[in-house]
């Protein structure tokens, strides 16, 4: 008797929905046999995890708080993926659209008058341009002089970053701050709103707003207009574009600059939100976690924001464990890790359908 | 081995695949040193059996026998051992690597040191021993299709398969390379060898193999000696029906425009390109195809065919000289300029240039027409006007799918050429590039394209039809331009057309027939008088 895989007709959608969750369970199993061998309950881990992230108001609101930035910079993956433009770069895209959005109200207007909401647009702005330059860099490069992309995005995100540690220790450190590194707060001047409280009790910014319309705008790009409807053909069969008269280079400066645009709203997020400065804790790392969530969601833009919540409640009820239970806080991380494994191997399910052949079958 | 003996038996096979039976009780005895055809139709199941056979499928129920002894065979490496091969009519290939790098992977010796001179004239000894011309040292991604095809058949030999299977070996190749492949299998099968091929070209079965088993659904309808049978008995066994051969291009007239006014459609002039390698493949090439008119092109694989199509379709860069697209100058533009302007193109590659596999029938239906105003609005997709447009198509094309949302790749290759046609004729149809428009389609869709560019002509377009099947291009080309190393050996209306002279020229040997003041017949006026009220076949 053996086990054989064929190849299914059509890829079973049935087998697409399950994968994910199925995946997510037998990485619970993994986890909690890991947990045992760590001396500890799996299941009230589990619990504890589980009220981390979703058990009080006040957990929630944290668990989306982190969930802002790894939806926007999943997003801008996704979007970059898309086109088979591997976009490995979404962290220092973001860390420039957080100088960019410190920068507007401590150098660029800072006496100004402006009401408010004028000057949180503009902060915006500021961010969205910021990272669509910083992503037009890589693209340009790719697209005029076939340069890989994928060392020119890595690259550029220990450039951003450093350029951070250097403006926030350097020029553009607070002379107030006794010392501590960072720029001035502008907390006193503007930040981004706050949900109201019937939806969160804490830090909960307009910033999950901005990236739920952007994953809708971006979903209907992509099923609606001839710009999505070239995406897509790109990401497909770039040569099949080609052919078809579509230009690749044009589409990958614009579909990069949306990528680093988006990327750097996470940022936006994160300074006018939350930190209300420069400061060390700005690039801890979404922009990478970003490339999981992208695959895990295939791809998908409303599927990002889902996923992005999983990934923000695995990291929030980890660091609830390691306070309550004493456990390590890389056990969030091992979990991540057994999903990605799970879903990617369960990827065979959705094309090929396993049959058990009785050796009796093969005349001998 | 006793002579008795079959190199293959294979008994009652049956494979399943969800939703079809692909092999039904399917049997095949092939013997050492006979040339083996296994005929049939387009999803006949001559693909499976031969999987089966390499190891690629395990079959559900059946019994292989290898020279008498009893196969279990579960994996190409298993079939290796038991010296058997196959060449794919999708080439198994690694581009970017050299010959002798794709003719030693997968082998488990050399153990370490590789020896790529001594592994290099291995295959040098191989290819003369069998008369295939291969270099080596070459990249595969710098060699035409034929050459391809013998370095995976080099590959088969280099690891001791004395039972070759080829999966539609001809598809891909012109007379005389169909005809040197013959000459190799000829030589395979006096050392002993067995060779099996895929094949749904009757013209072939008679020409090269000794015995043909004919498959119809999946079932073994016949086993013949080809010497005593005939093509409308082969005809009959592999549809089940009798069989027309040649489309009547009679049946399409077209207007008798008596003298210089048929419409130039396109011309080249003097033009030069590169191919990938950087070699000079195209050389002062110049001709026109008009209006109501089909130019056929014929040659041998890799003279330059694809480089001249790509070039007029803007996908390559002139080095030098004219493309002219009615009387506009498109040299070096874009390929959406070309398009704009109306040309249509059927390219070589279908799955590969021309349709997105993963994508839906009806994305795939506009991929030339989806900037158009009917069917965009303000950068928007009108949703209701795709749809309508895409089951047009399906309907008057007959393209046979579930639905518009299907992906185009679970459709046949005759559906996938006609939803392709379909969309290139839409959009535009009156100037076609066509480039081996009917490779690797049955005896149906071949006819069914044939009429499709004939009709078109009909209609009042130029075609343009670059193809290495010399029947097909005289069964429905008004002129036949012959290409060997990037020229234009010479162009002939069809009428006074000879398969020896055109062979000849696709050999390299120019005949002094063509006007010496008009050689490349840009200015001729074609021969329109005597097409009507003719048949070809």
């Amino acid at each position: 008797m053996r086990i054989d895989f064929e190849r299914r007709l059509e890829p079973s959608r049935l087998i697409a929905f399950l994968v994910p969750i199925l995946s997510v369970i037998l990485a619970l199993v993994v986890g909690g046999s890991l947990l045992l061998a760590a001396g500890a309950d799996p299941v009230e881990t589990y619990r504890a995890m589980f009220d981390g992230a979703f058990g009080t108001k006040y957990a929630r609101s944290e668990m989306l708080v982190k969930a802002i930035p790894l939806m926007l910079t999943g997003l801008s993956v996704a979007i970059a993926f898309r086109m088979l433009f591997w976009n490995i770069g979404a962290e220092g895209q973001l860390v420039i659209g957080a100088i960019a959005t410190a920068w507007v109200p401590l150098f660029l207007l800072r006496e100004s008058q402006l009401p408010g909401s004028v000057l949180l647009v503009l902060m915006g702005v500021a961010a969205f341009v910021g990272g669509a330059l910083w992503g037009l860099v890589p693209a340009v490069l790719k697209a005029f002089l076939r340069v890989n992309e994928i060392i020119t995005t890595l690259m550029m995100n220990y450039i951003a970053v450093l350029l951070m540690d250097y403006l926030y220790t350097g020029p553009w450190k607070d002379r107030q701050g006794y010392g501590f590194p960072g720029t001035a707060s502008f907390k006193e001047i503007i930040s981004l709103p706050r949900l109201p409280e019937w939806f969160s009790a804490g830090r909960v910014h307009l910033g999950i707003v901005v990236a739920v319309v952007a994953a809708l705008l971006i979903w209907l790009v992509l099923i609606r207009t001839k710009w999505g409807y070239e995406v897509r053909v790109i990401g497909e069969n770039p040569r099949a574009a080609r052919y078809a008269g579509i230009s690749l280079a044009r589409n990958i400066v614009l579909v990069m600059m949306c990528s680093g645009g988006l990327a750097a709203l996470a940022g936006y997020g994160q300074v006018a939100g939350i930190a209300f400065r420069l400061q060390k804790g700005i690039a801890v790392g979404d922009g990478f976690t970003a490339i999981i969530i992208a695959w895990l969601a295939k791809l998908h833009p409303l599927g990002v924001l889902i996923v992005a919540i999983l990934m923000a409640a695995l990291s929030v009820g980890g660091d609830q464990i390691t306070i309550t239970m004493g456990l390590p806080a890389a056990m969030a991380r091992v979990l991540q890790g057994a999903i990605l494994f799970f879903v990617l191997g369960g990827e065979i399910f959705v094309r090929y359908r396993p049959r058990i052949v009785r050796t009796a079958d093969l005349a001998e | 081995m006793p002579q008795d003996t079959p190199a293959v038996e294979m008994h009652g096979i049956v494979k399943q695949f969800p939703g079809v039976v692909a092999n039904d009780h399917a049997d095949l005895v092939v013997n050492a040193g006979e040339i083996h055809a296994l005929l049939g139709e387009n999803g006949a199941g001559k693909s499976t059996l031969m999987n089966v056979l390499a190891g690629l499928y395990l079959p559900d129920s059946g019994q292989i026998r290898v020279h008498g002894r009893v196969a279990k065979i579960r994996s190409p490496g298993e079939a290796t051992r038991w010296g058997i091969g196959m060449v794919h009519q999708h080439f198994m290939l690694v581009e970017p690597q050299t010959v002798a790098e794709n003719v030693i992977l997968g082998l488990d010796r050399p153990r370490f040191r590789l020896d790529m001179p001594r592994i290099a004239d291995g295959i040098r000894q191989l290819s003369t021993r069998y008369g295939m011309t291969v270099d080596p040292t070459a990249y595969v991604w710098q060699l035409s299709v034929g050459e391809q095809q013998r370095v995976e058949i080099i590959k088969m030999l280099y690891r001791g398969a004395d039972i070759l299977i080829l999966d539609e070996p001809t598809a891909v190749l012109t007379p005389q390379e169909a005809e040197d492949l013959g000459n190799t299998l000829r030589q395979m099968v006096r050392e002993g060898k067995a060779v099996i091929f895929i094949t749904h070209k009757l013209d072939e079965v008679m020409s090269f193999a000794d015995r043909v088993t004919v498959l119809r659904r999946g079932k073994t309808v016949a086993n013949l000696v080809t010497a005593e049978t005939t093509k409308v008995d082969l005809a009959r066994e592999m549809v089940g029906r009798e069989v027309v051969f040649h489309v009547d291009r009679s049946e399409y007239e077209r207007p008798d425009t008596n003298g210089k006014s048929a419409h130039r459609m396109l011309a080249v002039e003097k033009l030069n390109a590169l191919s990938d390698k950087g070699l000079p493949a195209l050389r002062d090439v110049s001709f026109a195809v008009h209006q109501h008119e089909i130019l056929g092109v014929a040659g041998v694989a890799g003279n330059g065919q694809r480089e001249l199509a790509e070039v007029i379709t803007g996908l390559r860069p002139a080095s030098n000289g004219r493309v002219l697209l009615r009387d506009q100058d498109v040299t070096n533009r874009s390929p959406r300029r070309v398009i704009d302007l109306g040309m249509s193109h059927i390219p070589e590659d279908r799955m590969s240039t021309g349709l997105i596999a993963n994508m839906t029938v009806c994305d795939n239906l506009i991929l030339k027409d989806y900037r158009r105003p009917l069917l965009s609005r303000l950068g928007f997709i009108l949703q209701r006007a795709v749809a309508r447009f895409s089951d047009r198509l399906i309907d008057e094309y007959e393209i046979a799918t579930p639905s518009r949302e299907t992906v185009i790749k679970a459709l046949s290759g005759g559906n996938l050429q006609k939803a392709l046609l379909a969309r290139e004729i839409a959009c535009g149809g009156d100037l076609i590039i066509a480039v081996h428009p009917t490779r690797g389609l049955d005896v149906g869709a071949t006819e069914w394209v044939q009429r499709k560019l004939l009709e078109q002509r009909q209609k009042g377009a130029a075609v343009l039809l670059i193809s290495e099947d010399l029947d097909e291009l005289l069964a429905v080309s008004d002129r036949v331009a012959v290409m060997y190393e990037g020229r234009i050996m010479g162009i002939v209306p069809y009428r006074q057309a000879h398969v020896e002279e055109i062979g000849l020229m696709m050999a390299g040997t120019a005949i002094e027939k063509t006007d010496p003041k008009d050689p490349h017949g840009i200015f001729e006026q074609t021969d329109l008088s005597g097409c009507q009220g003719e048949s070809t076949s």
